[in-house]
């Protein structure tokens, strides 16, 4: 092996960093905030298969941006160690944070030792007894993670998606009005369309909608399909029409 | 991904967690965590003194009728002469279509049923979907395979698996030998110390045309039968109020039968049975 040259080490964070974020740019957006009755997710994803948003434990639910096989490995090994301690503990010994700290030092480990950096970005959520003991954290490329109320948005128009949402939200919401905030934040951060093309509206068939309801016993996680997504998508202005676009373009 | 045996990545998942693999939990464990799993025991020899010491769980009986499938077992654990348990609960659910009764060594049995649920449950939410009834039927064959070293030493588990098929609409049932043999029953079937007793009674309860609650009450009353010629078999314990478990499965999903349900059933049962004094 021929020994590189000598990067310092600022120039090799920046330059990882700056490689992750076109990454992240890129990719659709995800949005997550809770209310009354649970804790909503959000996703922009044309497929019905390969999916950004899922169940990891009980009470303990995973949304994520950016390339589709590493969050899908994040999320597979979230899977196993939740399990896994699920059965040589018990049950209620599967936390949100426990999982957040674990994927926070293996991003971490990625980021500085690996060639390439994971281009994604994670939400954990975990379901609490009400909208303020709800936990989330948000956990970048990088490993570094943050503690979030309410709501988060990740993706390529977070920015965007994170204003209207922020100016829209209030505690305490029905499933109904949070949905709505959520969709029509998605909505507020799509890029403008190119000339000639009207921009696109929210259409139930390019989204991915799923919950963890307060109310459920055990495993709380439900993904919200068909015509109760359609009436979710068109009270916010979009088109109830489930079908997927023929395209198949990377989530 | 990362070694995780440098300091600073401790808290890191480990390589394994990352790796390709199925959507079996019990092959993972067998991977990253065999100290996990039940078979991690290995060969011993269990002296025949100690052996009467080991809890035992006994009847378990399952039918079929149009529209779903029951499953009961009673609360009694044994250690040799000795009752070890009367509230022990030996039918549990291993998903919303199906369950699992369990016969043989308690501890063994119990832990496994324990696995098996985690099993149903992570390769649902790998792959995203359920795995078919017959599926599900024979990962608990593979994992009894698993257990055969303890079986010789005489830690048997014999269990009966229930469930609602899905895709063909109806309720099927599979019992199982100490060697993982799965062999899919029609009608109904019983696993246990009274199971020769409990068949005598489904023998001549069982009809094609049983609605849900005629099955129930089928199934209580092959339990009294056992129990009534079993010693190791509890019957129904008034005084207490402990009751057979009835887990009925139909396309609603998994149902405990409720202990006032049973009362009920095994209150008319008594009744019926009760001789005139000379």
């Amino acid at each position: 092996m021929t020994s590189p040259f000598y990067t310092s080490p600022e120039q090799l964070v920046r330059d990882r960093s700056e490689y992750a974020r076109k990454g992240i740019a890129r990719g659709r957006s995800v949005v997550v905030v809770t209310y009354a009755d649970g804790i909503l997710f959000v996703a922009e994803n044309p497929s019905r298969t390969l999916h950004k948003i899922s169940e990891i434990y009980d009470r303990i639910a995973f949304a994520a941006v950016g390339r589709y096989p590493e969050f899908e490995s994040l999320r597979v090994a979230g899977v196993r160690y939740a399990d896994t301690r699920g059965y040589s503990y018990d049950r209620r010994d599967v936390s949100g944070r426990g999982l957040a700290n674990a994927f926070a030092q293996t991003l971490g480990s990625i980021f500085i030792e690996s060639n390439k950096p994971f281009e994604v970005e994670v939400v954990v959520a975990e379901l609490g007894d009400d909208d303020e003991t709800d936990q989330m954290y948000r956990l970048f490329y990088d490993g570094s993670v943050t503690d979030e109320h309410q709501f988060v948005a990740m993706g390529g128009q977070s920015e965007a998606i994170t204003t209207f949402v922020r100016e829209h939200y209030r505690s305490g919401l029905p499933l109904e009005e949070a949905a709505e905030i959520a969709l029509r934040g998605l909505a507020a951060g799509a890029p403008a369309p190119a000339t000639g093309e009207a921009p696109s509206p929210l259409s139930a068939g390019t989204l991915e909608v799923a919950v963890m309801e307060r109310t459920r016993p055990r495993r709380t996680f439900r993904r919200i399909v068909g015509p109760e997504l359609g009436a979710l998508v068109e009270r916010a202005g979009g088109s109830a029409d489930t079908t997927p676009p023929d395209s198949a373009e990377p989530a | 991904m990362t070694d995780g045996d440098s300091a600073a990545n401790k808290a890191a998942l480990p390589a394994s967690y990352f790796s390709l693999g199925g959507s079996s939990f019990v092959d993972f464990l067998a991977a990253a965590r065999p100290d996990l799993l039940p078979t991690a025991r290995g060969a011993l020899t269990v002296p025949s003194d100690v052996m009467g010491e080991i809890p035992h769980g006994t009847t378990i009986v399952t039918l079929t009728f149009p529209g779903g499938v029951v499953i009961a077992g009673d609360r009694r654990a044994t250690m040799g002469n000795v009752i070890a348990n009367r509230d022990m609960e030996k039918v549990f659910p291993a998903d919303d279509f199906s369950a699992v009764g369990i016969a043989g060594t308690a501890g063994v049995a119990i832990e496994m049923v324990r696995l098996f649920q985690v099993e149903l449950e992570h390769y649902e939410k790998i792959e995203g979907a359920q795995l078919s009834l017959p599926g599900k039927a024979n990962r608990l064959s593979t994992m009894l395979r698993g257990n055969l070293g303890l079986a010789m030493q005489g830690l048997a588990v014999v269990p009966l698996f229930a469930g609602f098929d899905l895709e063909t609409g109806e309720g099927r049932m599979f019992s199982y030998d100490v060697t993982g043999g799965c062999y899919e029953e029609r009608k109904y079937t019983s696993t246990g110390s009274g199971s020769v007793y409990a068949k005598g009674a489904l023998k001549k309860l069982w009809r094609d045309d049983l609605d849900e609650a005629s099955a129930v009450r089928v199934v209580v009353e092959s339990l009294y039968d056992a129990a009534d010629d079993d010693s190791a078999t509890g019957g129904p314990d008034l005084t207490r109020g402990i009751f057979p478990v009835v887990g009925v499965i139909t396309s609603a999903g998994y149902r405990r039968a409720p202990d006032d349900e049973i009362a009920a059933i095994t209150q008319t049962i008594i009744a019926e049975r009760t001789e005139p004094r000379p």
